[in-house]
């Protein structure tokens, strides 16, 4: 078996089956997590949220997804067929795609990269392009502007998220998400860069285009924004696309700030509990926060997102960097790889 | 085996994709087609062992680049008949460029070494024992840093340059001064007025408009 295992055969099999088992529990995640946001909001504003479909409404995401199957896709007039279909698709691909290097384990990853933490950067860069084309291909006003919103948007917010990922960067040496992991064995990273931490939520927040940074949506100036014109699976999946992002931001942040799969109480009961528990439990506190946040906040005015961007985060996250460098120099911790 | 068939295949589509970039009619397919290239080329990166530079070019040129080229272009609206305009014209020089390209590439691709000793006599080869980004962080760290900096100071001038070409203070424009808006009390703004059943209140007149 394991001589098999070996084999160019073997290696092709043995992925296919550690990629099942990393996109199944997220999908099922990316349903049930509709239905907790619902819960959750529910709550918070004093209502029963979906109670009808099986025990507590559990079945909900199932019943949603068979009538997303079941309806029509419409196509609007004038639209760019081609690119109108592939932009749902690039959205969600790549919300699935990102999830090859994060470690749910010690050395737990489909693929343990030198690279993963720029690899996750690029990922989450280009989820900027289903958007866009989404909003090109729909012949649509409203959908168009929703496209050039959340284009700006993203592309100053991942700045900001660049400085943030290299400040962690220089305090692990390796750009290894496996080694980021291990650095925080001591002390997780969201302590002493707690601004940074900060910084990379909110950007999280901005990145996919979740409240209060939803304007590229803003249903009450521009409809829907990008997926105006989208119905049936088309528009699933994007809206299984934003939800799996939602996601994908918890495990960076976890990975990046929260200690990943470590335990966060260091001593013996807790340490034998699986690191697997312990990574989705960070990853749920977190989709909690971002639930809450949708829950509690108004909507930013688009100048304010812009001016929060580029004239409060990017200035932060700047200085941080060079202090965190200059006080690791100084005292003489950075790590030599 | 299975590398040679990746590099076939990505090298194929990235080959299918320059020639749509040139040839769509619609300039938005265009760019799309050209992020697709850069996609494979970061592909092919990948597969010579340069895992560093193959996130780089995706980071930098599709997740900046790339994205502020579409939103030029789908904001354009190209008429084509008046691009093709010139191309009686233009086509010679443009036959040349092409022979030339063609010529080096032709040279290149036949196997005739140019320097056969180029890849000996490289100054840094790449050490076995680190991951390439740590490799080429040490050497643009140490030995070139002069230089690292020097390209890093030409692009601030870069992007001052075109700050001061664009920028325009056209003094239209209501500004928001948050500092401002912070500092106001209540007591500046808010008038509390009892009014009287059916007489109503004489509408007090603002202080100054402070914004």
């Amino acid at each position: 078996m394991s001589v098999f295992l070996q084999t160019n055969l073997g290696i092709a099999i043995l992925t296919l089956l550690e990629s099942l088992a990393i996109i199944v529990p997220l999908l099922l995640g990316v349903a049930y997590l509709t239905w907790f946001e619902r819960k959750v909001m529910g709550a918070i504003q004093l209502r029963k949220g979906p109670n009808v479909v099986g025990p507590f409404g559990l079945w909900q995401p199932f019943a949603d997804a068979i009538k997303m199957m079941f309806k029509e896709t419409i196509f609007p007039t004038g639209a760019d067929k081609v690119l109108f279909t592939i932009a749902p698709m690039i959205t969600f691909g790549l919300a699935v795609v990102a999830w090859a290097v994060i470690p749910v384990n010690d050395h737990w990853a489909v693929a343990n990269i030198n690279v993963g933490i720029l690899y996750l950067f690029a990922i989450s860069s280009l989820g900027v392009y289903g958007i866009i084309i989404a909003g090109w291909a729909s012949n649509s006003k409203y959908a168009f502007l929703g496209a050039l919103r959340s284009a700006a948007q993203m592309v100053s917010y991942e700045v900001s998220m660049g400085f943030v990922i290299v400040t962690v960067l220089i305090c692990v040496g390796s750009l290894n998400l496996n080694d980021i992991v291990l650095a925080q064995r001591h002390i997780w990273f969201a302590i002493p860069l707690l601004p940074l931490f900060v910084i990379f939520f909110i950007s999280g927040l901005a990145e996919t285009n979740r409240a209060p940074f939803d304007l590229a949506e803003g249903e009450t100036e521009i409809v829907a924004g990008f997926f105006v014109e989208y119905s049936a699976m088309t528009f699933a999946l994007f809206f299984l696309g934003e939800y799996a992002n939602m996601i994908l931001i918890s495990a960076m942040t976890t990975t990046l700030f929260l200690g990943g799969w470590l335990s966060p109480i260091p001593f013996a009961p807790f340490t034998l509990i699986p690191g697997v528990f312990w990574f989705l439990l960070k990853i749920l506190v977190c989709l909690f926060v971002f639930v809450w946040v949708r829950a509690t906040l108004p909507r930013f005015r688009y100048d304010q997102i812009m001016s929060l961007g580029w004239k409060v985060f990017l200035p932060i996250s700047l200085v941080w960097l060079v202090l965190t460098a200059g006080f690791l120099e100084i005292f003489g911790m950075l790590p030599h790889a | 085996m299975i590398q040679n068939l990746l590099f076939d295949l990505f090298s194929f589509i990235l080959l299918g994709s320059a020639a749509m970039v040139v040839t769509s009619r619609n300039p938005v397919h265009a760019v799309l087609f050209l992020i697709l290239a850069f996609i494979n080329a970061a592909a092919l990166f990948l597969l010579a062992g340069a895992e560093f530079l193959a996130m780089v070019l995706v980071i930098v040129y599709v997740g900046a680049v790339a994205v502020l080229f579409l939103f030029v272009v789908m904001m354009l609206d190209v008429n084509f008949a008046v691009l093709r305009e010139g191309f009686q014209r233009y086509a010679p020089i443009g036959a040349l460029v092409a022979l030339i390209l063609f010529v080096e590439l032709a040279l290149f691709v036949t196997g005739s070494t140019v320097a056969p000793g180029a890849a000996a006599a490289r100054l840094f080869p790449t050490p076995d024992d680190i991951t390439n980004s740590q490799a080429l962080g040490s050497l643009i760290y140490t030995n070139y840093l002069p230089l690292f900096q020097l390209s890093g100071v030409i692009l601030l001038v870069a992007m001052i340059g075109a700050i001061v070409l664009t920028h325009r203070d056209r003094k239209r424009a209501k500004r928001q001064n948050l500092d401002v808006q912070h500092a106001r009390l209540p007591a500046e703004t808010l008038t509390m007025v009892s009014a009287k059943l059916g007489a109503g209140a004489a509408m007090p007149q603002p202080k100054k408009e402070t914004l």
